[in-house]
Order: C-alpha cells, then structure tokens, then sequence
C-alpha cells in the first residue's frame, strides 16, 4: 500500500529496511493510528525514522509522497499581495469606468473568489498580461491593489489541513548534517590502538590466582583481587590549523570527537602548515598562549604515540630553510623539528586528508612522507586502520 | 491500554502516538533530546498512567550487558563451600537475577526503562539485539531458557554520547523530543506549578527563551532548570516587575543560577551585560 513511500524514503537516503516497513505494517493493521493523517505521519515518523538527523528528509518525503492527501488546499497557500505591487499601481488608480467593470463581473464577492483561485494557480510575481494578478495589467485582480490592505486568501478556510504543515514546517532542518563516516565508525578504527594494562584499586576478582592460593591455603578460602583493565595507550595529536587545512575542517573534528571519548591519555596541540619550535592549544591566543616544542618532548614520555594531522600542502621552503614558515621568523627549519620528533618518539605517523591519489603532485607532501618515513596515511577509515596498526607495532 | 499524558506530564501528540506506538507493537523504543526534556520522566509517567509496575536499569561506563540478564556469584558459592552450607549444591542459589529477567518475569506487563544507554561501552547494544528482540536469553549455569511472559514495555534513553548501532536501532521505534514551544511550555509549568502568577510566568517565559537564544552558550537551560527556577523565584517570592526591568544592570536575571550551569555561560552574559551597558551611554 505505502511502497512508493518506501522506495523514495530509501531513495532519498534515510536508512529504512524492510523490517521497519513491515512494523509499520502491523501498526496500521492494528490500529495506531485511526483514520488520522495526522498520527499516521507521527506513527510512521517514530517507525521508520532512527536519527533526528533523518527527521528533516523524512519530512521533505512524506510532503512529497502524500501531497494532496487533503481534499482541500490547505492553509498553506496564504498570500499577501505585497505592497511594492500596490505602490506601482497607485498611479494607475481605478477610474470609474473601471469599477464599473468590476461591478459586471458580480461584484465584490464573485470577484474575491475567483481572485482566490486564480492566486491559487500563480506562482509568481507577473507583471504584464491580462489574467493572472499582477501589477500594471488589464486583469481586474491587478486593479485590486487600491486596497492598501492587499488581500489575504485562503484566511477564512478552515483549520482541517494543519496537518500537512507539521511536515511542511520541516521543524528538524538545522539537526541534519550527511555526516557520511560517522564518527562511530572512526571509533571502531580507533579501538585497534587499545593496550588493555591492570593499573590503580584492585577491584576485580582473580578467579585463577584465587583458586591457585586457596588450593595452595589447603582448601581455605584465599581471595585474590586485580585492579580493572583499562585502556593505556597514551595519544598525543597535532593538528594543522588553518589556511589549506580549512576545507577539512569537518573530519578532523570527527576525527577529534571520536579520539577524545576513546582515549583517556589524549594530549592535543595546533601547529600551521609544518611544525616549528611553538605549538599553541587555543587557537584564538596562537601568539600569546604557546607552548615550546622541546619542551613537549620533555613533558611527554617517548611512550606517547603522536598523529600528525594535516594536508601537508605547502611550499617546499616551509619544511626546509630556516626563516620558511610563512608566519614568523623561525630559527630552524620545519624539517628539523620534525626529525627531532621522529627521533624521540618511536611510534608517530601523518595523516592525511588529501585524497592519496594527489600527492604525487605536491613536493611538499612527498617530502614529509619521507621525514615521517612512509608513515603518512590518508585520512580515511582504511587509512585511520593502517595508521593504527602501524602505530601498534 | 492507550497512555495519554498524565495530570503530571504533558505529552505532545507524536510522542503520545510514539509511545502508543510502541506499547501496542511491542517493540522498544528509543528515546532522544536535550538533557532536561523529561526522557527518564517520560518512563515514570508511562508506567504510573497504564498502571504498570515499573523497572529502571540506569546504566553507567561499567555496566555490562550480562549484568541485565544476570550474574553468577561465584564468591559466594565459593565461601559457602568453606562453610559446608548444604545450598552449595544447587547452582541456581547462586544465579543473581538482573533487571531484564525480572522484567522479562514479572507477574504483571512492566515498563522497562534503560536509562542512558549510550553512557555503556560502544559494544553494550549490540549484546543486547537477541534479548530485546526475541525477549528471551539462556543461562548457561543452569541450562535454562528464560523468556518473558508477556513482553515489557522497554522505554530507552540516549543522551547522543555514542552512535548507536543500526542493527541496534532498527529493533526500536524513535522518538526524538522536541523542545517545547512557548505554548507547550505554559502548560508544562501550569501542571508543575498551578498556582503561579500569570504575568511572572510571562516575563519569566522571556527571559528564559531569551536566554536560550543567546549564540553560544555551552548549556542551553531546558526544561527541568526552568522548573527549579521557577520554583526559587517563588521561594523567594520575586515580584514579576523584578524580571521585567529593562534597566541594563539587572541584564543578568535574578537566581540565574538555577539557569546557567557553566561559569562560562554567566561570563558570556556578562559580558553581554556589559556591551549593553556601554552603547547605552554612547
């Protein structure tokens, strides 16, 4: 029965399988929703809808699909005239000649009501012409405008079609974003980097150790605990920020969100296009609140693992004179900072956000995947799994 | 069997419908929405207005799905033996039931409400596909099958923490509350506090909408901070002319703690006060 409603719900992406379609089903053979557009469009939103992010496409379908489904047009098609018609025609005021004509047509009540119906078939503005409203014409409906009030149609009808404006008034828009890796799955490709270690209050029963020492205590009970296994990986990030980096904005804050509720060891800092001898944390006091590079690697245990994130796309003088970077004076170059990083930290690797296939392309890509040596991966899932396991190692 | 909203709660029609939805379906269903909108209520009110026995599972970063179905206290068992207790050997005296067997069990159809389910560990819903679905799940110890009588009425929450699994989502119909409007909200506040006067509901209306449209704050206030506010502008007996002056000192409401939780917030407002201050004297 709905299966044209299905099939353009699927086509317009929000996730429904058959399954869904059949409660659905079920819910109509049992009454749910009686005879009521209205609950039927609640009851099927609740059905067939799991993410408030699909709220807004489910809504554009359903209008879609069921436009028409009331007898009468709603009040939807409420329309003003606007006023800037009205001023144009206040110099082309009625004559007398002309109400007379209107008074031919059946006065003022025939005339509103054809007035609605021909508003009902115009879409737009017309100017010009002899039938559809507008300004400047011969039609009787352009005339109108000497009312300074202009003509609200379709006020007076009654109020049965308020249903077809919950979907219409689409209420969910500014909560759907085609996010189309979610960060769920970039977690999934996080969680190869877990290194389980028993650290802090033993709270845990340990069952073998347990049974070992109490067979050893001759039969009395010799109860052993461990503390809880827990996450160890240290993680250190580093984000390029701004410039070329703009237009990746969006994964890397997945990226970010996923890794911030993934990992309790998360150190986070910025750096622009390559890394120099400052680091910042907060990127509205880049220049006031910084943080020196060396004395990350002395904070930091070499056990931290770092990911480099960024395009690496800049000029090549960036990476490899002194005085490169296009926004300070920096003493040394970019390419001996992160040599100095590579030496202190054994596991370390660059990801990219640049489609792979492109880097060939860009010296400065090619040369950075040397100095990281061939640890870049693209930012992608599988590149995010490689990374991990490369960072496993 | 047909849930209304109560004298207590006010429920808009799609979540009447989704809920109705739901309880003649059979099936879970999932609810979202600002902190604050009345998810977990929303539970309680379910099982007071149908008359049903209601379960809570609250669920929190430890808990395990197993711990819903049930545990095996081997501890005790162990320590029992030590002491020659003769329910050692029966093993089911040592099987703890967990929420769902007793929902599954229940003499009368329960609500099951699964609080916060997207606090659990990224694995915690995809544990629970067979045993939400078929409402049955085995045990091992004992080599039982438990499954329920009549299938309870699970209500679940997420506060949008953890994406939830499809295969998890597709078991459960979805309801996302929305934040009430100023009309729905006047009601919501008439069933709390009846006997509030009509102009201080007003003016504590707009401030509050006013507040919740100022860009950037870290925590809009929802649904229940506007209750406790209310409920302290009455304590402390506050005339309605106290919220309404215009007078750019008193930018910042009075008792705004019940509304912003975040010191970050009140800076923010502040320094909003603050601007508002200055263009007024230029």
């Amino acid at each position: 029965m709905f299966t044209n409603f299905f099939l353009e719900l699927r086509q317009a992406r929000v996730p429904v399988s058959i399954k869904e379609y059949l409660a659905l089903m079920e819910g109509m053979a049992e009454h749910v929703a009686d005879y009521s557009v209205d609950d039927f469009y609640y009851l099927s939103r609740t059905i067939l809808v799991k993410d408030e992010r699909n709220l807004d496409k489910f809504d554009k379908v359903f209008g879609h699909v069921f436009k028409g489904l009331e007898a009468l047009p709603a009040e939807g098609t409420t329309a003003e005239i606007p006023e800037e018609w009205l001023r144009k025609l206040a110099e082309k005021l009625l004559t007398d000649e002309e109400k007379a004509q209107i008074e031919a047509m059946g006065g003022w009540e025939k005339l509103m009501e054809t007035l609605k119906k021909r508003l009902e078939e115009q879409q737009k503005r017309h100017q010009g012409g002899s039938k559809w409203i507008g300004t400047a014409g011969t039609s009787p409906f352009g005339a109108y405008g000497f009312n300074p009030e202009g003509v609200r149609i379709g006020q007076d009808k009654n109020r049965e079609g308020r249903a077809v404006k919950v979907w219409d008034k689409r209420e969910y828009k500014n909560l759907d974003d085609t996010v189309e890796i979610g960060t769920r799955n970039i977690k999934i490709a996080l969680r190869r980097l877990r290194k389980f270690a028993r650290e802090g209050a033993e709270v845990e029963l340990d069952m073998p150790d347990t049974i070992r020492s109490t067979a050893r205590n001759a039969g009395y009970l010799d109860i052993k605990m461990i503390p809880e296994r827990r996450n160890k990986v240290k993680l250190l990030l580093l984000f390029d920020i701004g410039g070329s980096m703009d237009a990746h904005i969006r994964v890397c804050e997945e990226l970010f969100s996923a890794a911030r509720s993934e990992f309790k060891h998360l150190e986070f800092f910025y750096f622009h296009n390559c890394l120099y001898e400052k680091l910042w944390k907060d990127n509205r006091r880049r220049h006031v609140d910084t943080y020196p590079t060396a004395q990350l690697m002395n904070t930091f245990p070499p056990d931290y693992k770092i990911i480099f994130v960024g395009d690496a796309s800049m000029s090549p003088y960036e990476i490899a004179y002194p005085g490169g970077s296009v926004e300070h004076w920096n003493e040394e170059a970019g390419q001996v900072w992160i040599q100095r990083m590579a030496d202190t930290y054994r596991s370390m690797v660059w990801l990219n956000p640049v489609p792979e296939r492109h880097w060939s392309y860009t010296p400065s890509i090619q040369l950075l995947q040397q100095l990281s040596s061939n640890r870049m991966f693209p930012l992608t899932l599988g590149g995010l799994d490689s990374a991990m396991k490369e960072l496993n190692k | 069997m047909k849930f209304t909203g109560t004298d207590s709660y006010v429920a808009s029609d799609d979540l009447r419908v989704a809920v109705n939805a739901s309880i003649t379906l059979q099936r879970p269903l999932l609810i979202k929405g600002e902190p604050g909108t009345g998810k977990t209520v929303l539970a309680h009110e379910v099982a007071k207005a149908i008359g049903a026995p209601l379960i809570e599972w609250h669920i929190k970063s430890t808990t395990k799905a197993q711990q819903g179905l049930y545990e095996y206290d081997a501890v005790s068992r162990l320590r029992d033996s030590q002491l020659g207790d003769g329910r050692v050997k029966d093993i089911a005296n040592y099987i703890k039931r967990g929420k769902l067997w007793d929902a599954f069990t229940h003499a009368q159809r329960p609500v099951l409400l699964i609080d916060e389910i997207d606090k659990a560990d990224i694995e915690f819903p995809n544990d629970l596909l067979l045993e939400l679905d078929r409402m049955e799940f085995y045990v091992y110890e004992t080599q039982e099958v438990v499954k329920a009588s009549q299938r309870p009425i699970v209500m679940i929450t997420s506060n949008n923490e953890k994406e939830l699994p499809d295969a998890f989502l597709r078991r459960c119909f979805f309801h996302y509350i929305r934040f009430p409007d100023r009309e729905i909200m006047t009601q919501i506040v008439d069933v709390h506090f009846p006997d509030l006067q009509r102009n201080l509901l007003r003016e504590a209306l707009n401030i509050f909408y006013d507040i919740r449209d100022v860009p950037g704050l870290k925590k809009k206030p929802s649904t229940s901070e506007l209750l406790d506010w209310l409920k302290l502008l009455m304590v402390e007996d506050m005339p309605p002319e106290s919220l309404r002056s215009k007078d750019s000192k008193q930018l910042i409401p009075p008792l705004h703690g019940a509304l912003l939780k975040n010191e970050q917030d009140v800076h923010l407002f502040e320094r909003l006060a603050f601007m508002a201050r200055r263009e007024q004297r230029q």
